[in-house]
């Protein structure tokens, strides 16, 4: 990719109208559908027509055969007037010029590029694409790609990509250097729930970058969190100064692909020596407020925890678990944090007291030590999460009951022998620790984050089911809460020091 | 691109508060004698000038000089080892200041990002350990104090082998000089201090670079 995938603006910010024609279309056209279901051209419509879409569709077609049931046109000019927002082209690259001018006729003023043949084709490509530019540019036209993989935008039921999946609705606005990344991100969403505002790949970003995208995404109503992949960065201050710029309207989680790949430089000074690629780029998001996460699913996780909790006014966590060894190495994970585990205050100490037999760990974590009782749990996280010296709360060790329940269910005694009742007693239990952790939380204003592997492994347990329905993410292990809580803590301080909360 | 000599990269950062021991550049080796009797032994000395840049590398640098004697030999012998493209010479004579904690600090102007400042770890090991942290410049006082939080060996900065700990504002104080000087001085393209020494607690530098464009 050369500089401009970077996505530097070539002229002032783009105007919001243009974004939220692509995001929120009143009318979508494929342009060059195809009948064989293979191609970008039908799968597109397909997928646009499958997901839900409620505004009106249009396709254009050589023939202009009948495609999923949609009459197509040879020819735009035969579409109607001011119905069309977006087009999602499909076309060979030597036909997009005359489509994208067919289309400023009809009013659009969106076009997301999936045809390849451009910048990633030697120099006639990106000739071609340079001149795509120009002309978007002369037309007003928002020109999203080329050589992307699509757009969705699930509040709108928009699904035009040329793969799956068609994530769930949600607060997540994501922007990719790769396609790859917004399909894993979006699998990641359909797996846990926690849904997605706009997700789109960036292509080329011959005219319109991930910067560009997070951008739009501080002021849509529908966002309240950014997630990126990028590898390439360009001007490498001018993209950190734009991220400053989003981080503090709202959180931004970065995944940097070919972090290790600049090697450090030979240079006359020892600083100059230390200045890896890396480490500039690390120390220039931190300073911007940017979340950087090493890995997909931390990206993922974070994003999904700024979607879904408060942020810490502090960094002191309370870990309640009903296991002592998570409990254990919860609080080994947090060492590598700038979380704290809290010291219990006298009173929460008497208050747990109250409600726990003395073999209760009488610290922190709190490991209840197989003493809870039919309202213990809820009973404990409410305690430590309301109490003024906690400021987040991580519970383990929920699912436990209804992983043996399932056992039951499934087993050769099921019905009788007195099992449905206790089945049915032990999975309101995992479900109400869940609506527990969840109310909590909204009562308070701090994170109250449930972890437990079982969110993978049996993600119909009913608590991790409840976790999910309650719209928040239901970590697959303690070491990943304390990962996506820290990211938490690090933005709300970032935002104190600063006088931005 | 051409490095300015220790005394003048010292005088140029010294302008913008960054802290240097009290020294004196002199041109003979009766003047380092003089000038290692008033500073008080042990002093070091040390061949400067505007092509030298590595010191270290060249021997070029006498520590723990204790008496007039071993001053007098160890300037003699400097003098001589300088060469032809070393160009004008002098000699620095400075405390011997006793640390056992080296930070460093410096510029780096980054071809994707512009100009740098930057916090580590120092030391012979400085490279190869790499507990650096880094910030676009300018810097604010907020920044300074984050770089210092992310070092990893934080350790090294609380209180050690006797020592107190490391006054945190004071190693704030000098990031915000370098990167005032970057920012005042369009015409600095990198500095190096190297190391930073952490003498009783506070940062004193007693080395520095500058590169100019």
């Amino acid at each position: 990719m050369g500089a401009a995938a970077t996505g530097a603006t070539p002229a002032g910010p783009i105007p919001a109208e243009r974004f939220r024609a692509m995001f929120e279309p009143r009318g979508v056209l494929v342009a060059g559908a195809s009948t064989h279901p293979g191609k970008f051209g039908f799968v597109s419509l397909h997928n646009i027509l499958a997901c839900g879409y409620q505004g009106k569709v249009f396709a254009t077609n050589r023939e202009g055969a009948e495609v999923l049931g949609i009459r197509t046109v040879a020819d735009i000019d035969d579409l109607p007037d001011g119905e069309i927002d977006l087009v999602f082209v499909c076309t060979p690259a030597t036909a997009n010029p005359d489509v994208l001018r067919a289309c400023a006729k009809k009013g659009v003023t969106a076009a997301f590029i999936a045809s390849a043949g451009y910048g990633e084709a030697g120099e006639a490509g990106l000739a071609a694409q340079a001149e795509l530019v120009a002309l978007a540019d002369e037309l007003g036209m928002l020109l999203a790609g080329p050589n992307g993989q699509g757009v969705v935008s699930p509040p709108a039921r928009l699904c035009a990509q040329i793969v799956g999946p068609f994530p769930p609705a949600g607060h997540i606005g994501i922007a990719s250097q790769s396609g790859n990344f917004v399909s894993s991100f979006e699998n990641y969403a359909q797996l846990t729930g926690v849904g997605v505002s706009r997700a789109v790949s960036a292509g080329n970003a011959a005219a319109v970058g991930v910067p560009d995208y997070l951008e739009y995404y501080a002021d849509d109503p529908e966002t309240r969190v950014a997630l990126a992949y990028v590898e390439s960065v360009g001007d490498g201050r001018a993209f950190v100064d734009r991220l400053r710029g989003v981080a503090q309207r709202i959180p931004v989680v970065v995944v940097k692909g070919g972090a290790t790949a600049g090697g450090q430089r030979a240079a006359a000074s020892h600083t100059g020596a230390l200045a890896s690629d890396d480490r500039v780029l690390d120390g220039a998001l931190r300073q911007a407020g940017v979340a950087r996460a090493a890995t997909v699913e931390e990206g993922f996780e974070a994003a999904a925890t700024f979607a879904s909790q408060p942020l810490p006014r502090g960094n002191r966590v309370v870990v309640v678990t009903t296991v002592g060894g998570w409990g254990v190495v919860t609080a080994d994970a947090m060492a590598g944090t700038d979380l704290e585990l809290a010291a219990l205050p006298p009173d929460l100490m008497a208050a747990i007291d109250a409600e726990l037999p003395p073999r209760w760990s009488r610290n922190n974590p709190v490991d209840m030590a197989g003493g809870e009782t039919r309202d213990t749990v809820p009973r404990i996280l409410e305690l430590a999460a309301s109490h003024p010296e906690v400021d987040a709360v991580i519970f383990l060790g929920m699912g436990i009951q209804s992983n043996q329940a399932r056992l039951m269910r499934e087993g050769p005694f099921w019905p009788g022998h007195g099992l449905e009742r206790i089945v049915g007693f032990h999975e309101r239990q995992d479900a109400r620790y869940a609506e527990a952790a969840a109310e909590v939380g909204e009562a308070t204003g701090k994170p109250v984050l449930v972890a437990t592997e079982l969110a993978v492994t049996s993600p119909d347990n009913p608590g991790p089911a409840a976790v999910r329905a309650g719209g928040r993410l239901c970590y697959p292990s303690a070491n990943r809460a304390v990962v996506a809580l820290d990211h938490l803590w690090r933005r709300s301080r970032w935002l104190a020091r600063r006088d931005l909360a | 691109m051409p490095t300015l000599s220790e005394a003048a990269s010292k005088e140029l950062l010294g302008t913008f508060g960054v802290p240097f021991p009290t020294e004196r550049v002199v041109a003979t080796v009766d003047g380092v004698v003089a000038a290692a009797g008033e500073i008080g032994f042990p002093v070091v000395v040390k061949l400067g000038g505007d092509a030298i840049a590595h010191k270290t590398e060249r021997g070029l640098v006498r520590l723990g000089l204790g008496s007039p004697d071993q001053v007098r030999d160890a300037a003699g012998a400097l003098l001589a080892a300088a060469t032809p493209e070393d160009g004008e010479v002098h000699l620095l004579v400075a405390p011997m200041l006793r640390a056992t904690r080296e930070l460093i600090a410096g510029l780096h102007d980054d071809p994707q990002f512009g100009m740098t400042v930057m916090l580590g770890v120092g030391g012979v090991l400085a490279e190869a350990v790499a507990d650096v942290s880094f910030r676009l410049a300018p810097i604010t006082l907020v920044d300074a104090e984050e770089m210092i939080d992310d070092l990893s060996l934080q350790s090294l900065l609380g209180p050690f082998r006797g020592e107190p700990p490391v006054d945190r504002a004071a190693v704030a104080e000098v990031l915000l000089a370098l990167s005032r000087a970057a920012g005042e001085r369009g015409d600095i393209a990198a500095a190096d201090l190297n190391p930073l020494l952490v003498v009783d607690g506070r940062p004193v530098a007693v080395d520095a670079l500058v590169e100019v464009r």
